[in-house]
């Protein structure tokens, strides 16, 4: 009886029992005493009280993927370049060099995806994406 | 079923606590009413006041002013419901879960106020959804809001869960949610919910009065 871990284990069964009995009671509250009532409303979606104008679950095309991916390459830029522009006196010329390879390696990934007309957002449109050579 | 009153407090003095099932629910209900969060105009102003620290709204469980329906309790009608928002008061109010309740805080969500006569303005809330605690007043000032607040406390706390008398709510044939009038050409379609609203004709005696 006196292991250590008696405490943890009689912790964890309170931690286990509160959570369970409070939904137990809720149930049982709902059963016996509160009848349920659905409405069309209740059900609605919630748009401050303003009748729902699209549907409830809004899809986006798959494109809008590669759209945000390109958006961070933009915004790890931007990361990158806020200290380099801080520190840009102070850097020597080995410095800059690496600097500007970083950028000509994003600029690269920009132009390849702009080539495959990956920017161009025309509806469902089929960007001309070969990869792994297929 | 019920304990006598007296024989409770004799007890209570004692130290020995008695409670129904009943108190004890109404009791944990009108302790945590949560309100829905949106304010109309300018009453709305003296709600937020009545939230902080001077007023302190959170001494009576209600301080969380829920951003969702679905969360809320209480629908705190603050400022004046014109015709183009009465529409969504109605189905914020139907959204709401049950147990709700309604306070109409001000003249103007009680009849429309200093404008009544205004073609834009409803005039009243009681006309679409029931209302349980109405709270004069242009604006009501926080402390007037902290009493309707303690108005409410009460009359759930006397809230009959079961039998014949019992609470909306809990009764299974309780309208669980009112319809949502719709903009028409010149007025709400309808205008009116005859449902919740039946105010008492007025019948004036012909030739009555000296004038």
């Amino acid at each position: 009886m006196n292991h250590p871990y008696i405490p943890v284990l009689a912790f964890f069964a309170v931690a286990l029992a509160v959570p369970i009995g409070a939904l137990t009671l809720a149930r049982v509250w709902m059963t016996f005493f509160t009848p349920i009532k659905r409405s069309k409303d209740k059900g609605e979606l919630y748009e401050c009280g303003v009748k729902p104008l699209a549907e409830r679950q809004v899809r986006f095309h798959s494109q809008y993927y590669l759209f945000g991916l390109l958006f961070l390459l933009f915004d790890v830029e931007t990361v990158f370049l806020l200290p380099f522009a801080v520190a840009f006196l102070k850097l020597s010329v080995g410095a800059f060099l690496v600097a500007m390879i970083f950028l000509l390696l994003l600029a690269e990934g920009l132009l390849w995806a702009w080539s495959k007309g990956l920017l161009n957002w025309r509806g469902p449109a089929k960007p001309n994406l070969t990869i792994y050579g297929d | 079923m019920a304990i006598d009153p007296k024989l409770a407090d004799e007890l209570k003095s004692q130290g020995v606590h008695v409670t129904s099932f009943e108190q004890l629910i109404n009791w944990g209900r009108s302790s945590s009413l949560w309100p829905l969060q949106f304010g109309l105009a300018c009453c709305a102003i003296e709600m937020i006041a009545a939230t902080m620290a001077k007023y302190d709204m959170a001494r009576f469980g209600a301080e969380v002013f829920r951003p969702s329906p679905r969360q809320a309790d209480l629908m705190l009608v603050a400022g004046t419901v014109t015709k183009k928002m009465a529409p969504q008061v109605v189905r914020l109010y139907n959204q709401m879960a049950e147990p709700k309740y309604v306070i109409a805080m001000g003249a103007c969500a009680i009849s429309g106020g200093p404008f009544k006569d205004g073609y834009n303005v409803l005039k009243g809330i009681d006309r679409y959804i029931p209302v349980d605690i109405v709270i004069p007043g242009c604006p009501p000032r926080p402390e007037a809001l902290l009493e309707g607040l303690l108005k409410l406390r009460e009359k759930i706390a006397n809230e009959k869960l079961l039998g014949k008398n019992r609470a909306r709510h809990a009764d299974p044939n309780g309208a669980a949610s009112f319809p949502v009038p719709e903009y028409g050409p010149h007025d709400l379609n309808p205008p009116v919910n005859r449902e919740v609203w039946n105010p008492p004709t007025i019948v004036r005696e012909a030739g009555g009065g000296d004038a």
